[in-house]
């Protein structure tokens, strides 16, 4: 499926999300994260998409928002995508987990909750996987600091 | 005559075991928390980070040319690789034509980089199953590899060969003779690792039917390399999204479906066989011109994202760069195979013993730095 | 030579010159004592050192070979270094069963030397029920073993120590009933008959097909006996650490360590007395000098010893409930059906004698 088709296809269902194609390789959509959960499940389930491959999850801080980043690729149709999701609340940023359509997701998100703080609901063990557990503070955010473990030019 | 089942008095009760981090089954400091009723695994849990760097953050504050140095410290068996996938993404996004003789250049030496990645692992295979002798085989064969890129590059093991724009030297005038040398001598060799052990009757029964995944679980894990074309499932990135030399070479996907662990080590058997033969396609013919196109001294990305995989010994590895324009990219994460390949370690040694744990865990062929980056 | 090859009984004659019976016969025992536990303590060790060298052959390697010539003298600096090593152990170790599991090994292990006829008379203790008393004695090891992974307090040697224990007491079966099945072609448990009757040709040529089979299955649960690979199930380096004992160390490490080596020979030795004629020469050809008898003896137990330590380095290792089909649904009905064979071929004279 060309981007094009695939915007118009996923802007049927949904109606707040923002395609881009700007600055990237990929179709970005960015979906607000009320609407995170049933975009996923759909983009998974559905025969003409089926995007049952996430290839990577990144957590992003664009500063002031956190968000996450998912990269899907179709096994079958071989084509690709980007899904993004923010949130500007940086004291407590939570996401739907979509850990139950891709298992991946797992670990993937227990890193992102490891190094940006941002919490999955529904997932079933979210605690941290690299960092001890009496870690103050999330490594990748913009603003963290710490003096005696970071070098900063 | 009827039997019933009686159930047995017995009560049995499960515990914990740490695994590592310090074992020799772990490969490194990769800590798993078994638990275990009896010799049988009811769950697996791994613990990581005990050799987390950050790479990540260290990314954000090093110049282009400083992030390639860092990737030969994740995944140290296939560091040509992992550097090659950070030169690609810099030169894709600065829209480089790159020479074809570093096109070429680059697909020998990742591909005796896969070799020599799969050596080890048979090594290693073997002794995780108890048989001690395949690992001075693997290395053997994998040293005549180290000497080539001894010579290449000046390192062993962190080549740092690859820069954005192209190849920090020119290839070395023995690397030719000595490729075709060794790829003389490995024909003759790799039937040797079949006869000691892919035959053995214990080795068989050791494998087949342990750890099986299934092509659906695979994809779903985000397994990929040959965990996941062990299930059947075609993700071979030089098939599917072809980069370097690799859309000009011929070759086969090495595709077993049975989804067990010796389905799995056959892949890893095939796939050098298959680069032997990318090499012998590339070795003779490698085009005249540049070794690298000059690119500014300090490199900066233009606004955007930007994502590159490269297939490494163990899988996909993808590197995703946000550049907001500057010198250092704003946000840089490499989506490593080993992560992925490791999160599915749960699913396939439950239910079996301590035994199939650890010869799954060797056709997972983690390497733990690049879990934990 | 003159010189009597029965040393128990020349030293007792000796001792007798010069005190009263009791006591020299007491003195005599522990002087042979002494002398078997030094030659075989060396010797432990030189085994040590030749599976060192054969490993080294198969792995394309050269071995040790800087400490003397050829490195002969590598294992003895090994043994020098264990000794002056500290002993550790684990605090919520049961101290007193901790300290004794080695010596149950150990002494186990020693105690089946006695036994075996290296030549004419050279046996220090040429009971009646010599091959029962091997059997008997081989399984008291494991206790040291079982005992060594429970006082330890640590999770992987216990499970080691189980697994020994399960797979030594079923291999038992198998070594008890392939020897049993030779024991109907002598007659008698006694060594020294054992190798007399074989004057008339190796048991395992006056046996011939159920002896071959016999031996086959002896080599297999010999080599389960002695927990090496492929079924070091008890140590499996890449399952368990060191198996059963991960914390011991030193000299207390040692004894295990030369146990196992001992075993080896043991087994090897069993099978040189019961099926390949102990001391007795290929066709008699040096029968008339009977101190190469000794030459004999030790050089069908290496080849033997090495045979094992070809198992050792070309083949993987079992799972554990593999280790066990194959003893209860292979190795042991095999075992019965041919100790059946071997008396209707006893009982119709078809042995094969010269």
């Amino acid at each position: 499926m060309t981007n094009e088709a695939l915007q118009n296809l996923i802007n049927s269902w949904i109606t707040d999300l923002e395609f881009s194609e700007e600055e990237s390789q990929f179709l970005n959509i960015t979906v607000t994260p009320e609407h995170l959960h049933q975009l996923m499940s759909d983009l998974k389930s559905n025969k003409e998409t089926s995007f049952d491959y996430l290839f990577c999850l990144s957590g992003v801080d664009w500063q002031p928002e956190l968000g996450v980043v998912y990269h899907l690729e179709s096994t079958t149709h071989r084509h690709s995508i980007v899904v993004k999701v923010k949130t500007a609340d940086r004291e407590n940023p939570v996401f739907d987990s979509v850990c139950d359509i891709w298992k991946t997701a797992e670990f993937h998100e227990r890193e992102v909750y490891d190094f940006f703080g941002i919490k999955f609901n529904n997932h079933p063990n979210l605690k941290r996987l690299f960092l001890t557990d009496e870690w103050e503070g999330f490594p990748l955010r913009k603003d963290y600091e710490d003096e005696i473990n970071m070098v900063i030019k | 005559m009827e039997t019933t089942l009686v159930k047995s008095n017995f009560k049995s009760e499960e515990y914990f075991i740490n695994m590592g981090p310090q074992h020799p089954a772990t490969h490194g400091v990769l800590r798993l928390l078994l638990t275990i009723d009896g010799e049988i695994i009811k769950k697996v849990e791994p613990d990581l980070g005990y050799i987390h760097r950050s790479i990540e953050k260290m990314c954000e504050r090093d110049s282009y040319q400083q992030i390639v140095h860092l990737t030969d410290r994740m995944d140290y068996l296939s560091s040509h690789i992992n550097n090659e996938a950070v030169c690609l993404t810099v030169e894709n996004a600065l829209q480089l034509e790159l020479p074809d003789r570093v096109k070429v250049i680059r697909t020998i030496l990742s591909e005796l980089t896969r070799i020599a990645s799969h050596c080890l692992w048979w090594g290693v295979m073997g002794m995780d199953v108890g048989a001690l002798t395949t690992y001075f085989y693997g290395f053997r064969d994998r040293e005549m590899i180290n000497d080539i890129f001894e010579e290449t590059c000046g390192a062993r093991l962190t080549m740092n060969y690859n820069i954005p724009g192209g190849l920090m030297f020119d290839i070395h005038p023995n690397f030719v003779q000595r490729t075709k040398d060794f790829i003389a001598h490995f024909k003759t060799k790799l039937p040797e690792y079949d006869t000691l052990l892919t035959g053995n009757v214990i080795f068989q029964k050791r494998t087949k039917g342990v750890g099986v995944l299934s092509k659906e679980d695979a994809i779903s894990f985000g397994a990929s390399g040959p965990v996941g074309r062990g299930s059947g499932y075609s993700c071979d990135v030089r098939k599917h999204h072809p980069y370097s030399a690799y859309d000009r070479v011929t070759f086969n996907e090495a595709l077993k479906t049975e989804g067990d662990t010796f389905a799995r080590y056959q892949v890893r058997i095939q796939e050098m066989w298959e680069a032997m033969s990318i090499i012998e396609q590339l070795i003779d013919n490698i085009p005249e011109g540049e070794h690298k196109v000059a690119t500014n001294a300090v490199i900066k990305l233009p606004k955007g994202e930007y994502y590159q995989k490269v297939e490494t010994a163990r899988g996909e590895l993808g590197v995703y760069i946000i550049s907001i324009g500057t010198k250092n990219p704003y946000r840089l994460k490499f989506r490593s195979p080993g992560f992925s390949n490791l999160s599915l370690l749960n699913h396939i040694a439950v239910g079996g013993k301590i035994g199939d744990l650890v010869a799954s865990m060797a056709t997972l062929d983690l390497v733990i730095p690049d879990i934990d980056r | 030579m003159n010189i009597s090859l029965n040393i128990t009984e020349t030293i007792q004659e000796w001792l007798i010159g010069f005190m009263p019976e009791g006591v020299a016969s007491i003195l005599g025992m522990s002087i042979v004592a002494l002398i078997y536990l030094a030659i075989f303590a060396v010797a432990g060790l030189y085994l040590v050192l030749l599976e060192r060298k054969v490993a080294a052959w198969f792995q394309l390697r050269i071995g040790p070979n800087r400490v003397g010539y050829w490195g002969l003298f590598q294992t003895m600096a090994d043994a020098l270094k264990l000794v002056s090593k500290e002993l550790t152990g684990t605090v919520k170790a049961d101290k007193f069963l901790y300290n004794l599991a080695p010596y149950f090994v150990i002494i186990s292990s020693l105690m089946a030397l006695a036994v075996f006829p290296f030549t004419k008379e050279f046996q220090a203790f040429d009971i009646n029920i010599g091959i029962f008393f091997l059997i008997a004695i081989s399984s008291v090891g494991v206790i040291g073993i079982l005992l060594a992974g429970w006082s330890s307090n640590n999770k992987f040697a216990l499970i080691g120590a189980m697994r020994s224990g399960v797979q030594t007491i079923s291999y038992e079966l198998s070594i008890g009933l392939s020897l049993l099945t030779m024991v109907l072609l002598t007659g008698s448990l006694q060594l020294s008959e054992i190798v007399e009757t074989q004057k008339e040709g190796w048991l395992i040529l006056q046996g011939h097909v159920p002896a071959v089979i016999a031996f086959m299955i002896y080599m297999i649960a010999g080599t389960a006996e002695t927990n090496r690979a492929p079924f070091d199930m008890v140590e499996a380096e890449s399952e368990l650490g060191a198996g059963f004992h991960t914390e011991y160390s030193g000299m207390k490490f040692a004894y295990f360590f030369l146990a196992e080596f001992i075993n080896m020979f043991i087994i090897a030795a069993i099978a040189t007395t019961v099926f390949f004629g102990a001391w007795l020469s290929p066709f008699g050809i040096t029968e008339s000098i009977p101190w190469l008898g000794v030459f004999w003896f030790l050089g069908k137990t290496l080849m033997l010893v090495f045979l094992m330590m070809w198992f050792r380095w070309t083949f993987p290792r079992l799972r554990v409930d593999q280790l066990l089909t194959l003893e209860w649904k292979y190795l042991l009905p095999i075992n019965l059906v041919n100790i059946v064979i071997m008396a209707i071929i006893v009982w119709l004279n078809l042995t094969i004698k010269f």
